[in-house]
Formats: C-alpha cells, structure tokens, sequence
C-alpha cells in the first residue's frame, strides 16, 4: 500500500482532499444564498421582522462559509496546472471554455455583489440590495452550472476529437460538450444535494435553540420557529425528491459508466438470473468476491432494469485493469443513500408532526433533526467519493488514465505540498467552523436595532452593528440578551 | 529586430491582449489590497487597523476574481502554457495560494474573536507578504525561462529551478510596489492622522520602487539573448527610451502630487499609471513568447473554435463585469470612518 505512494498517488490524495474541503462550503452556501435571498425578499414584502433577524443571523454565517470557500476553491482552479498538467495541456482546449465562462458568468456575479450584500443596504436602498442577494444567489447557481457540466464531461465525455499531433482534445460541439450526458443528472442532483445540506444545516440549528428554549422552560422565538419550519418543508419536498433524482442519475451512469454501478453493487460477478441488493459486505478486490455479503433477492434487478429477474453483467467483464476500486465506491455509495433516507424519514416525521400541530413541541423531532443536521455534508462527500473513485483509473473516462494525467513533478514536491494543505485547511478551516458553530450557538437576536439606526457604531462585515453582539459576546456568557 | 516575423493580428493575439488585461487589473487591485495589507505590520492600532481593513472589505473578493480569470484564461487560451508554467512555479504557485488562503479569511475571522484577533492580523500581514513576494518570484522565473521538453510537451526542470537572485529580487520589487499602491489607496480612502502618515510613507515606498524597476529593468536584457536583442538594437532603444522616460515623468509628477495636501486621488492614480507602464515594458520582452524564450503564443494557443467561442462570451460579460466592479466602487467611494460607519 505505502511503495503506491508516488508522485501520482500524492497528486490524488492531494487533488481529493483540497476539493473535498472546497465543496463542503458551496454545498452550505448554494442553498444558504437563496435562503438569505428568500429571507430578505420576504422581509421587503411582509415587513415581518422575524424575516430580518433570520437575514440577519445567517448572513453572518454564511460571510464566513462564503470567504472559505473562495479561498479553497482559487486553490482547485490553479491545482489543475500545478498537479495535473498534461491533464490540463490535454483537456484545456475542450475544458477551458467552461471553465472560463464560469469564472466570467459567476465568480464576477458573487464577487461583485457580495459586498453590497455583505455592507450596502443602507447605500443603495432595499430594492438594488436585494437585487444584490439574488445576484449572489443566481450566481452560486451559475457557478455549479459550469462547473459540473466540466465535471461531468469528464464522466461521459462527448462532442469532441483527438488531435493526432498534439494528442489534445478538440472540440466539434461545444454544445454537446457542455451537455454532455451525465450533466443534467448531475446538475440536478448536486443543486438539489446543496439545497438538502443547507436545510438540514438551518433546521438543526433551529431545533438546537427549540431545545434550549424548552430546557430553560421559555417559549421559542418567532424567528426561531420559523426557521425550523422552512426547513422541514425543504426536508419534506425536497429530500424524495433527492431519491428520485438520485435513482435516474444512477440508471445514466448504468448505460455510460457500467463498472462504476457494478462497484457501487458490490457485483463482482454478472447475475444472468437477476441480482441481489446487498446491504452488506465486505469488497475484496484480491479475491473478486464481496465478503459476508447480506442482501435481497432480485432486487438490484428490479432497480436497475424494472424485472426481479432481470440479467445483469457484473464486474467480470470488466478487464482487470479498467476496474474502480470497490470498497470506497461500495460502502460510499451504501452512506449516501442511507443518509437519503433518513432524510426522508426526518421530512415525513415532521410532516405528521406539523399535522398534530406539534411541529414546534415534539422535542424527538427536533433531537432527530439536530443530530441530522451535518448529514447533508456527509451525503454529499460520500456521494463525490462514489462518482470520482467509481471512474477510476480514468481522469477523462475511457480515453485518459490517471496516472498519464498527472504533472511532471518529483514526489517530495508533491508530499511537502499535501503536508502543508492537511495542516493548513485544518488550522485555518477548522478555526472557521469554530465560529460558525459558536454563531450557531447564539439565538437569533430580537432587539436588534430596526434598520436605519444600525448604521451607527462601527462597521463590522455582514453590515451589521457589531456594537450590541460585540457586547454581548465580550460581556461573558450571562450577557446574552433574551430573545 | 523588434518586429516579429510573420506576425498577423489574430484571435492568438486577442487573447493575449485579454490575459494581459486581466493579470493588469488584478495586479493593480489585488495590488493595493496585499500592499495595505503588509502595511498593518506599521499600523498597530486597532482603530486604524480596522480602517484599513474595512476600506477594502467589500471589494477584496472581486479583485481576487480577477487572479482566478488570469489563470482560467490561461488554461482556456493557452493550455499548453499554463500546463508548463504551474509545475514550473510548483513552489510559489503553492505558497501564493496557501498565503491568499490566510489573507482571505482573515477579512472575515478577525471579527469574530477578541482574543485571537492578534492572529488573524498576523494572518492578514504574511498572507499579504507571502502571495506578494510569490507573485513576483512568479513573474521573475518566467522571465529568466523555464525548461521544456518540447517533444513532451512537458516542464523538463527540477522543483527549485525558479530560485535565484534575480527571481527574488523581483518578488521583493513586488511587494515594494504593492505597498506603494497600499499606501496610496490608504491616503485616498483616510483622513486625518493616518492618512498624514501614509502620505509619508508613500515616499520612501516610491523611491524604492523606482529603484526596484530600474535594477529589474536593467537585469531582464541580460538574462536572455533575445531580450537584450529586443531592447537595444533598432527600434529596441526608442521602445526603452519611451517607456523608461514615461516612468520618469509619472514618478515625478506622483512625488509632486504626495506633497500637495488637496490632491488625495491623484496619489493612488499615478502609482496605478506606474504599474501600467511596467507592465507595457513587460509586454514588450515577452512578446510574443509565451513562455519565453520557448513557446509561442500561437504554439501554446487553444483551437480557434475554443478561442472563438470564448470570445464570445468575453466580449459580452467583460463589459458587464467592469461596470457593475466599477458600480460597487462607487457604492463604496469616500473616507473611510469607522466612528460613524459607512455614510
Ligand atoms: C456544485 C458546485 C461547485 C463545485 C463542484 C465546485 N465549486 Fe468552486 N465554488 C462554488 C461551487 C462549486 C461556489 C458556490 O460558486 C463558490 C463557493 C463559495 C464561493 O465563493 O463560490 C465556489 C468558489 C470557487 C472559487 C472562488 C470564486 C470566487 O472568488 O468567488 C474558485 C476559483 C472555484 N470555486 C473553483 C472550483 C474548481 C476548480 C472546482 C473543481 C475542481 C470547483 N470549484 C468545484
Ligand atoms: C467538488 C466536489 C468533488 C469532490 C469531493 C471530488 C472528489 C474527488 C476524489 C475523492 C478524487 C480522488 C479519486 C481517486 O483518486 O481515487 C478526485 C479526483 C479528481 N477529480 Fe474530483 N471531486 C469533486 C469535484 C470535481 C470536479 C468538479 C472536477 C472537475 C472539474 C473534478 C476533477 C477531478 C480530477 C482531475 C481528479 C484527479 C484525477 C483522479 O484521481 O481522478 N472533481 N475527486
Ligand atoms: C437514496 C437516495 C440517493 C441515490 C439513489 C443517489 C444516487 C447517486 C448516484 C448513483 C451517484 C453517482 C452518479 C455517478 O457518478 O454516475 C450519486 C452521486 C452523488 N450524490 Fe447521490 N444519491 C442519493 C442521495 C443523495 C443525497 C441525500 C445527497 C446529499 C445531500 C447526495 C449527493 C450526491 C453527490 C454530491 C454526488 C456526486 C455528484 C454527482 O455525480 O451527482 N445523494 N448519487
């Protein structure tokens, strides 16, 4: 195991952990830009002031999520030339026009008008900031647009040449480039996957402060039950949705990425008399068998192709040398939807819930939901492991192998550069995620000042009067002002 | 010499001129952000920290975008160069990002902890320092020539090959420079105290980087046959006659300017026309190398389709991005208080 660490294996683990990192924080924040635009534009229109503190609160957060993931993700865009350069002299003349057309259609968007997001609605008045918050939140949109349908050509490329010279990839279609057969299931299920974490992100916060407020015997704050309510609503529409959009995408990559569902199946073997689902097993690549293995009859089968008895090929016709390594695609894939029906069931139970009138009171409802409330996060990492290690050993699948992908660097630069990005995303991020949490931790405020006399006192980031929260925080734990 | 054989103005050539403008924009942007962010070292009360901070908190981001369209539209336009330059520059390229990771969360982090704030400024300051010195080590190995494989269509050096004296000396010309834009932004965007010292400290930054520009200007011609053929034979003499006599003028009429106490903007202006004059005498060595003296831009150059295509887009949004970057500027013009926030 440890003599395959060369210089490829170290770009590898390198390239998954600095984008794992990054995606973490637009999963939170895709989702959290619409909700603030959301916030605020019901706000403008209710005049409601739960609405504004709710802005208010998580603008903060999401400030902070924000500015880590810019700073990951300026990381990933240089890491395709430093780590994976004839990667990038291959695939540039297909894979640079996206990639650009992101950088000019989105990254300029959220930059742009972040800061009047951010700072400016006493500048520019209720109507140009919102029109700021929807710039941000169109913006994270766009963003993902470009960047998975790059993403996913490089699943199922299409549209495309070899230049026999260069060995490049040239375009024929930038059209069928961009959409590319896996692109709209992965767009979908990745917006939809951000929109999930987020929800589950907000409501387990909200059902934090329902429980505090409850164990201190107070009655919770408009703005805290309202939070938790939007987010259950998400949770109820949104997470069936997610199994569904999931179960399509899965059929797409059955027809164009066969040995990648036959690892997340754990299917070693072709079933000529219909396949079983397993729940569990153990994957050994050595022996091509699936240990312990505990599953249905039929039932990957029927999934699959809609008939219990249905043929399936497995991972036998695949040459030896084409195959993904199964275990991480096997039980990544097995977290992911297990994650995705627990979702569900969370939605479910508050819609009961909501239909006993109890949604505010049923204090296992919001200990279930507290405790999923990272589970969006762990989905969607468990969820890239499955894509990116399924299409293994191929960076563009079935044309360029990883290994001949990777720059020509020598494995000491490759290892001295990995050390520094662990130690420093887990100083620097994790004292992030401190401050996040600790922002969590606080209720939202209700005596804030009403919006024209909250310019005075210092300016602090989020546009917000640090002044009364400045106090409170220096002020020690007590100073805490009631809801 | 001067005049490249067979040259033709054509969508090669367009891009460069696209690439170029986005490295400018983000040199002088980023510029003022990293140079006022290595002066906090000077500034040690909080009060005036957190002027400086805030006179750049709402654009910081955008100016950075444009780092990440000069790298995009190198991997997009000229592939092959961006795929030869990185693992050239693996070293700095590394340290610049992991710096930019520092100073950027360091916009966010500060306020949120009394106790630490002490190490986000920390953070803040060599974050600042280190992607300037970076980007200069950056310019200085491109410059003095990276080794290739044509045949392999690949970067042939070892991972240390870009240190050097000359290298060096241009990352610290940069980050010189870089203050000089730093404090010339701080006595546009401050009054009182604080501005008087930046007014101050603008001299000394400015005499240095005049000198940093006349010993890198001197150094480059040597450092490759084709640079010393291009500045002085032919039409080379008038071309570095031009340009060096243009700095000359603009730093004199910047030194002026620091003394007049009514001229706040004009500072910051100048020392911006300063850059751009640097760069224009950059253009001039390089062209029309991409990596010089080894790849061209024609032979780096994506497909005309690609470059076609993303033109398209180019020509549409850059003018919609520099006016809505120029939009919020203008939200965000005037002094900066901090006793009575934005006004
Ligand atoms: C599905 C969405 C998604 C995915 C798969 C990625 N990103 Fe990302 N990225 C975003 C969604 C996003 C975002 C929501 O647009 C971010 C998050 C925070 C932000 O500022 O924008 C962002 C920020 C962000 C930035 C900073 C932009 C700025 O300054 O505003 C860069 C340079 C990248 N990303 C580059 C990448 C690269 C090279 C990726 C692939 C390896 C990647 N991202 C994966
Ligand atoms: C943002 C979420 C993403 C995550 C969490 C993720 C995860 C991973 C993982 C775990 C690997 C390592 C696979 C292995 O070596 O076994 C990997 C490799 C890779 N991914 Fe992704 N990926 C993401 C998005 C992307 C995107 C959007 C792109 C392209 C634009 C991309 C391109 C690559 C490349 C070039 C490699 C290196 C070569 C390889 O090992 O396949 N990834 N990624
Ligand atoms: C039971 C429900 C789910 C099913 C059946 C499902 C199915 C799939 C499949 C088959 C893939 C791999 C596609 C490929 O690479 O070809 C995938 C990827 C992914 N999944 Fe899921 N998924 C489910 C739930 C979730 C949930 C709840 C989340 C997060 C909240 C999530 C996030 C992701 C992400 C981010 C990826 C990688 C990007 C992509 O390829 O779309 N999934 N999913």
């Amino acid at each position: 195991m440890f003599d395959a660490l060369d210089a490829v294996m170290l770009a590898r683990i390198q390239f998954a952990f600095t984008v794992s990192f990054h995606f973490l924080f637009p999963a939170f924040t895709i989702g959290l830009a619409s909700y603030l635009a959301v916030c605020n534009g019901l706000y403008l229109w209710t005049k409601e002031h739960k609405y504004l503190e709710l802005f208010r609160y998580w603008v903060k957060i999401f400030a902070l999520a924000f500015a880590m993931g810019v700073v990951s993700g300026i990381v990933m865009s240089y890491q395709f030339g430093t780590n994976w350069s004839v990667f990038s002299d291959k695939a540039g003349p297909v894979l640079g026009a996206p990639m650009a057309y992101e950088v000019l259609s989105a990254f300029f968007l959220e930059a742009g008008f972040l800061g009047i997001m951010l700072f400016g609605r006493e500048r520019v008045g209720p109507t140009l900031h919102m029109v700021a918050c929807g710039a941000v939140a169109v913006g994270t949109f766009i963003s993902a647009f470009w960047i998975l349908s790059v993403n996913s050509w490089m699943h199922t490329p299409a549209g495309f040449e070899i230049d026999p010279d260069t060995g490049q990839f040239i375009a024929t279609s930038f059209w069928e480039v961009i959409f590319n057969p896996s692109f709209p299931y992965r767009l979908t299920h990745t917006l939809t996957a951000a929109y999930l974490t987020t929800a589950f992100i907000v409501g387990g916060v909200g059902a934090y402060h329902l429980l505090r407020r409850r164990a201190r015997g107070e009655r919770p704050s408009e703005a805290t039950k309202t939070m938790f309510s939007m987010a259950m609503w998400m949770a109820v529409i949104v997470a069936p949705l997610q199994v569904v959009l999931g179960h399509e995408h899965g059929l797409n990559t059955l027809e164009h990425q066969p040995a990648k569902i036959y690892a997340m199946e754990g299917h070693y073997e072709s079933h000529p008399e219909g396949a079983p689902l397993y729940l569990f097993g153990i994957p050994n690549d050595e022996t091509q068998t699936l240990d312990y293995a505990v599953g249905i009859p039929g039932l990957a089968s029927l999934v699959l192709k809609k008939s219990l008895t249905a043929p399936t090929d497995g991972l036998d016709t695949i040459p030896d040398d084409e195959q993904p390594p199964v275990f991480l695609v096997f039980w990544s894939f097995r977290v992911m939807v297990g994650l995705g029906f627990l979702m569900v069931a969370v939605g479910l139970w508050s819609a009961w819930a909501r239909l006993r009138g109890d949604l505010f009171h049923d204090h296992w409802l919001h200990r279930a939901a507290l405790v999923m409330a990272p589970s969006g996060l762990i989905a969607v990492l468990a969820g890239w492991v499955t894509t990116e290690v399924g299409r293994q050993p191929y960076t563009v699948y079935g044309l360029l192998r990883t290994a001949d992908s990777v720059a020509p660097l020598e494995a000491p630069a490759v290892a001295a550069s990995l050390i520094a990005f662990v130690v420093i995303y887990f100083a620097v991020f994790g004292a992030g995620t401190f401050y996040i949490l600790r922002l969590m931790s606080r209720p939202p405020v209700f005596d804030e000042k009403p919006l024209k006399d909250s310019i005075d006192g210092p300016i602090r980031t989020a546009g917000i009067t640090p002044a009364p929260e400045e106090a409170t925080r220096r002020g020690g734990p007590n100073a805490v002002p009631g809801e | 010499m001067g005049i490249v054989e067979g040259f033709s103005f054509d969508l090669t050539v367009v891009w460069a001129f696209v690439i170029a403008f986005a490295v400018l924009v983000y040199v002088i942007l980023d510029g003022f952000d990293l140079g006022l962010g290595m002066l906090f070292v000077v500034e040690a009360k909080k009060h005036d920290r957190d002027v400086m901070m805030n006179s750049v908190a709402p654009v910081w981001d955008g100016n950075e975008t444009w780092l990440i369209l000069g790298g995009g539209g190198l991997f997009a336009a000229f592939p092959l160069a961006y795929a030869l330059i990185l693992p050239a520059l693996y070293v700095p390229a590394i340290a610049m990002l992991l710096a930019l990771i520092f100073r950027g969360v360091a916009f966010e982090f500060r306020w949120r902890t009394k106790r630490w704030e002490w190490v986000w400024d920390l953070a803040f300051i060599g974050g600042s320092a280190v992607a300037a010195l970076s980007q200069g080590i950056i310019l200085g190995a491109i410059l003095q020539g990276i080794t290739v494989d044509e045949g392999a269509r690949a970067y042939a050096g070892g991972w240390w090959d870009w240190l050097t004296p000359f290298s060096l000396t241009v990352g610290v010309a940069v980050m010189v420079g870089y203050m000089l834009l730093g404090a010339t932004w701080l006595v546009m965007k401050t009054e009182g105290d604080l501005q008087e010292r930046m007014r101050a400290r603008a001299w000394p930054l400015g005499l240095a980087t005049l000198a940093f520009i006349g010993t890198v200007s001197l150094w480059t011609p040597f450092l490759q046959d084709g640079y010393f053929v291009r500045w002085f034979t032919g039409v080379g003499w008038a071309m570095a006659g031009g340009v060096a006599a243009a700095v000359g003028v603009v730093a004199l009429l910047m030194f002026r300017s620091l003394t007049i106490h009514n001229h706040e903007y004009r500072p910051f202006v100048l020392s911006l026309v300063l850059f751009g004059l640097c760069f224009v005498g950059l253009g001039i060595c390089m062209f029309p190398y991409i990596v010089p003296t080894q790849v061209t831009l024609w032979e780096a150059a994506a497909p005309r389709n690609a470059q076609i295509f993303m033109l398209v887009g180019a020509g549409i949004l850059m003018p919609i991005i520099l006016a809505y970057t120029a939009y919020a500027y203008w939200v965000f013009r005037g002094k900066i208080n901090p006793d009575d926030g934005y006004h």
